[in-house]
């Protein structure tokens, strides 16, 4: 077994997982604003902004936040273990990504309950 | 006349790599890679690369052939040349020793790591250990490797990551035995697979299976042993 | 020399092979300090090439099927001159030999009952002769050999064997009282020569049969341990008994299974004749061996030959349909595809009697002791050489072996040979250190090669010995053509022993490797020659033009070439096995 300390789940197996079912979750928010951009051709601030002042459209957004939060980290991390061989290097792109991660997550929180 | 370009270098008298430009006679016949191999060997002597069964068993003469990997002693002219020029190279991503010969120390050290033997904890009958011929037949397709290293040398995930990621043979190898109704280390093996690279770091690429020599299908094995880690661990 | 680094082992087997390999497996789990040095990867060894089974009384397919049966099948295969003390040991432990390899993982095909599955094979019967066609031969499909082979490989790794992996032995080292104390070798990435000393050494080396232009042997099979022996001084053993493969692919010489008759194909002429029903009415297709490929030089010979040349015969397959042919024949349906180009489920095979087996070698006991001729004329052991496998002549296979033999031989005597050194070495052996100047001895050829300075080549040198060999010492032999081919060899030796090697480099230096194989190739080469021309008779694979018959009064023996003087020697052949009764030379039919 290689070890490792800096990878989401700590096991391939909930990576792998993570990375499945975060797309799904994308994958359905995206169908959805995608269909409503559509069956709404003129949309304007307020419609838009009563979607998302709605509680279970609130948590949709949260989950498909979070889905890309942990789909970006796996994704990237892998990334960065694929291709950046100096250690110094990685670890410090890793904390960039997880620093700019957690920002916007915690940014769009903040948009989504905020005023 | 057959051009041929091939890639030299010999660690003593060469600074650097070089591709050598040689012409075949090969009197028109469709002859194999290795037939064109062994008429530069005896134009210069030097040429080193490796073969023993030549007969697509034995799995020494791996090597990159206008660049897809394949077996040079069951691959005719005729599937890869173009253009009358064929250009020889070393299995990728594998340090080269000398011309055409590689060093296979981490593709050997992915197949020990993953327990190449069958394991069981019950002591053996005086005769055989029965086997149904379903389950011997879920052996078929896997068993036949040849260690050829054609697969895991074509593999990008396995060029990043050799020391870390089990590459295609290795894993073919230990889905062989994860599915050996005789073998009992189940549970122990799939434990040594489930970190984020051994089996994970594979991306379904999927060039091991087109460059098999022996028609095997690793990304259908590593696709086995991910769902029998997901039933192991969920 | 003084620099030279040395490397000390309890056992060092030369030899990665089914033999080397299972010999290597024994002292392994005994926890002596052995090495497996081979020239290749240990599965790139030709034992990987073997197809069609591996032989063995069971009693999967008949439940009552017996190991004395076998035995006889293999004494009268081998036109009575196996040892039937040997063979009588190698049928018996059989069993346990194959029942370990399947604990150890070998991937059977199975019976519906779940047992091994065992199909015929040629020169295969019950109840001693008398009950008709026998099913004896555990197969993986046809790709026993490549199963076998990993197999004992994974399990040495399981244990942890060590490995010289790409190592070429070059020659034997003795002291001064004779023993065999170890052997110089090379490694071949570096270039390295070192001296490797040990108590036991064993040749587990393989066949030779690239002496042969056209052949099924691997371009490894270079008779690197007998070459050794013989320069050794020590004495070969039936080497004039060389084994033509009836179906090796016209043209390339790669094998096709004799699991193919086994399953139920057989041989045609130009007219579509099944002519073995001719010369063997009874066993047809599935007679011995040598019995088919004579048949088949008789019919091309007659005319009745296949092609614009008429010079081959074909194998049909056709009427088993692509089902038994995807099951039980996969490999084969792919070689004929790529060597032949021709779909066996649609076309017959072109097919021609090939070059396959020595059934000759190293003399040694069912211990794997080396054999040598003592002062007395008696045999005497060689202390600290051994050999197994092909490289050895137990023997077995006598003037014939019959099909899925050989990996039996390899597994029971190198196990056998692996318990004996196990044995020999808890007891405690020891010899005297080779001098400075007895390494130095073992040195002599790889000094010349790497001090040569000019002559020719080595592929020019090694394709005319083959064509010797192929012209006078085919399937077919006679006194006339086989002195020419001795008094050429004798030539060619001079010409080989002046060869010049133009890259003297050292990384992976291949060019090195092909010169001392020639040197290996010409040792074989010679003794076959010899020994042929000396027995006057024709027996077994070993068939004469001027001496048709064969001849118990005189020839009921073994041969024995001695390099010294390069002459042949007679030993007895053993007829008292221990536990069954001796079985007495009959008129040898299929």
């Amino acid at each position: 077994m290689v070890t490792n300390v800096t990878n989401l789940g700590r096991s391939g197996l909930s990576d792998w997982l993570i990375q499945r079912v975060s797309a799904v979750i994308l994958a359905l928010y995206t169908l959805f604003i995608v269909l409503y951009l559509l069956f709404n051709p003129n949309l304007d601030y307020a419609t838009w902004s009563g979607l998302f002042a709605q509680t279970w459209m609130r948590i949709f957004s949260l989950l498909a936040f979070v889905s890309l939060a942990g789909h970006a980290w796996v994704g990237l991390w892998t990334v960065t273990t694929d291709y950046l061989k100096p250690t110094a290097i990685r670890v410090t792109v890793q904390l960039l990504v997880i620093l700019a991660i957690f920002a916007f997550l915690v940014w769009g929180i903040q948009i989504l309950w905020g005023a | 006349m057959l051009q041929v370009s091939i890639y030299r270098y010999n660690p003593e008298t060469d600074s650097a790599p070089y591709m050598q430009e040689f012409q075949v006679d090969t009197q028109g016949r469709d002859v194999m890679v290795l037939d064109v191999l062994h008429m530069m060997k005896e134009q210069d002597n030097g040429l080193a690369y490796r073969r023993s069964c030549r007969e697509g068993v034995c799995g020494s003469d791996g090597m990159n052939m206008n660049g897809k990997n394949g077996l040079a002693c069951i691959t005719p002219l005729s599937e890869v040349v173009k253009g009358n020029k064929l250009v020889l190279r070393p299995l990728p991503g594998l340090p080269v020793i000398r011309d055409l010969v590689v060093d296979m120390g981490l593709f050997y050290q992915q197949y020990e790591r993953i327990q190449p033997y069958l394991q069981n904890d019950e002591p053996a009958p005086a005769i055989e250990r029965l086997q149904s011929p379903e389950d011997r037949d879920k052996l078929d397709g896997l068993y036949e490797c040849i260690l050829c290293a054609c697969c895991s040398t074509s593999c990008p995930s396995f060029w990043w990551n050799p020391d870390k990621f089990v590459g295609p043979a290795g894993l073919l190898q230990s889905y062989r035995f994860l599915v050996d109704s005789r073998d009992t280390a189940t549970r122990d093996r799939l434990s040594e697979l489930e970190d984020p690279f051994s089996v994970f770091r594979c991306r379904g690429i999927m060039n091991c299976v087109a460059v098999c020599p022996k028609g095997l299908n690793p990304t259908r094995a590593i696709g086995k042993i991910r769902e029998m880690l997901l039933a192991d661990g969920s | 020399m003084s620099n030279m680094r040395s490397l000390t082992f309890d056992a060092i087997i030369i030899g990665g092979g089914g033999a080397g390999l299972r010999a290597a497996l024994e002292l392994a789990k005994s926890g002596k300090k052995t090495a497996v040095l081979s020239k290749v990867f240990p599965t790139r060894s030709h034992t990987v090439s073997a197809q069609g089974g591996i032989t063995c009384a069971i009693a999967s397919a008949d439940p009552d099927d017996d190991w004395r049966w076998h035995m006889y099948d293999t004494v009268k295969g081998g036109d009575y001159i196996a040892d039937q003390d040997a063979a009588e040991y190698m049928c018996s432990e059989g069993p346990k030999a194959v029942f370990e390899l399947e604990h150890m993982g070998l991937p059977f095909s199975r019976f519906d009952n779940g047992r091994i599955y065992q199909r015929p094979f040629g020169g295969q019967s019950k109840d001693y002769g008398a009950g008709g066609q026998a099913a004896r031969t555990c197969a993986a499909a046809d790709r026993t050999g490549h199963a076998l082979l990993h197999t004992l490989y994974q399990n040495n790794l399981k244990n942890n064997t060590t490995f010289l992996n790409e190592w070429y032995a070059v020659d034997l080292v003795k002291n001064a009282n004779g023993d065999v104390v170890g052997c110089i070798a090379m490694d071949i990435e570096t270039g390295e020569v070192v001296h490797v000393k040990s108590k036991a050494t064993v040749l587990a080396t393989g066949g030779s049969g690239r002496i042969y232009a056209s052949t099924t042997n691997a371009l490894i099979n270079t008779g690197d341990g007998i070459g050794m022996a013989l320069r050794a001084g020590f004495p070969m053993q039936d080497m004039e008994m060389w084994q033509f493969h009836p179906t090796g692919i016209y043209g390339a010489g790669t094998l096709v299974t004799e699991g193919c008759r086994g399953e139920g194909g057989y041989l045609v002429n130009k007219d579509g004749e099944r002519f073995m029903e001719r010369y063997a009415p009874n066993a047809k297709d599935l007679a011995g061996r040598d019995v088919v490929a004579r048949s088949m030089v008789m019919e091309i010979l007659e005319g009745r030959g296949c092609g614009e040349n008429g010079d081959h015969v074909y194998l049909k397959l056709d009427h088993l349909g692509e089902e038994v042919l995807g099951k039980r024949l996969p490999g084969i349906v792919e070689l004929s595809k790529t060597f032949a180009h021709v779909d066996p489920a649609k076309e017959p095979i072109p097919v021609v009697p090939t070059c396959h087996y020595m059934m000759g070698g190293v003399p040694t006991n069912v211990h794997g002791q080396a054999i040598m001729r003592g002062e007395d004329g008696k045999d005497q052991i060689v202390n600290g050489l051994f050999a197994c496998g092909e490289a050895a002549c137990v023997s077995v296979h006598g003037a014939n072996r019959l099909g899925g033999n050989s990996l039996l031989d390899l597994v029971v005597f190198g196990r056998a040979a692996g318990m004996f050194i196990e044995g020999a070495l808890n007891e405690g052996i020891d010899y005297l250190d080779a001098s400075e100047s007895d390494v130095e001895t073992a040195m002599k050829r790889i000094t010349r090669w790497n001090e040569s300075e000019g002559g020719e080549t080595v592929p020019e040198l090694k394709r005319e010995l083959q064509a010797i060999m192929q012209n006078s010492f085919g399937v077919f032999r006679e006194e006339e053509n086989m002195q020419k081919g001795v008094k050429q060899l004798a030539e060619l030796r001079g010409r080989i022993a002046n060869a010049y090697l133009p890259d003297k480099t050292n990384a992976f230096n291949t060019a090195r490797v092909e010169a001392l194989e020639l040197d290996n190739l010409m040792e074989v080469a010679e003794a076959t020659a010899i020994a042929a021309l000396e027995r006057k008779e024709s027996r077994g694979a070993h068939s004469r033009y001027d001496y048709p018959d064969r001849d118990d009064v005189n020839w009921l023996k073994h041969s024995l070439y001695f390099p010294a003087d390069k002459t042949v020697g007679k030993r007895d052949v053993n007829f008292a096995p221990r536990t069954v009764d001796t079985f007495e030379p009959k008129v040898r039919t299929y």
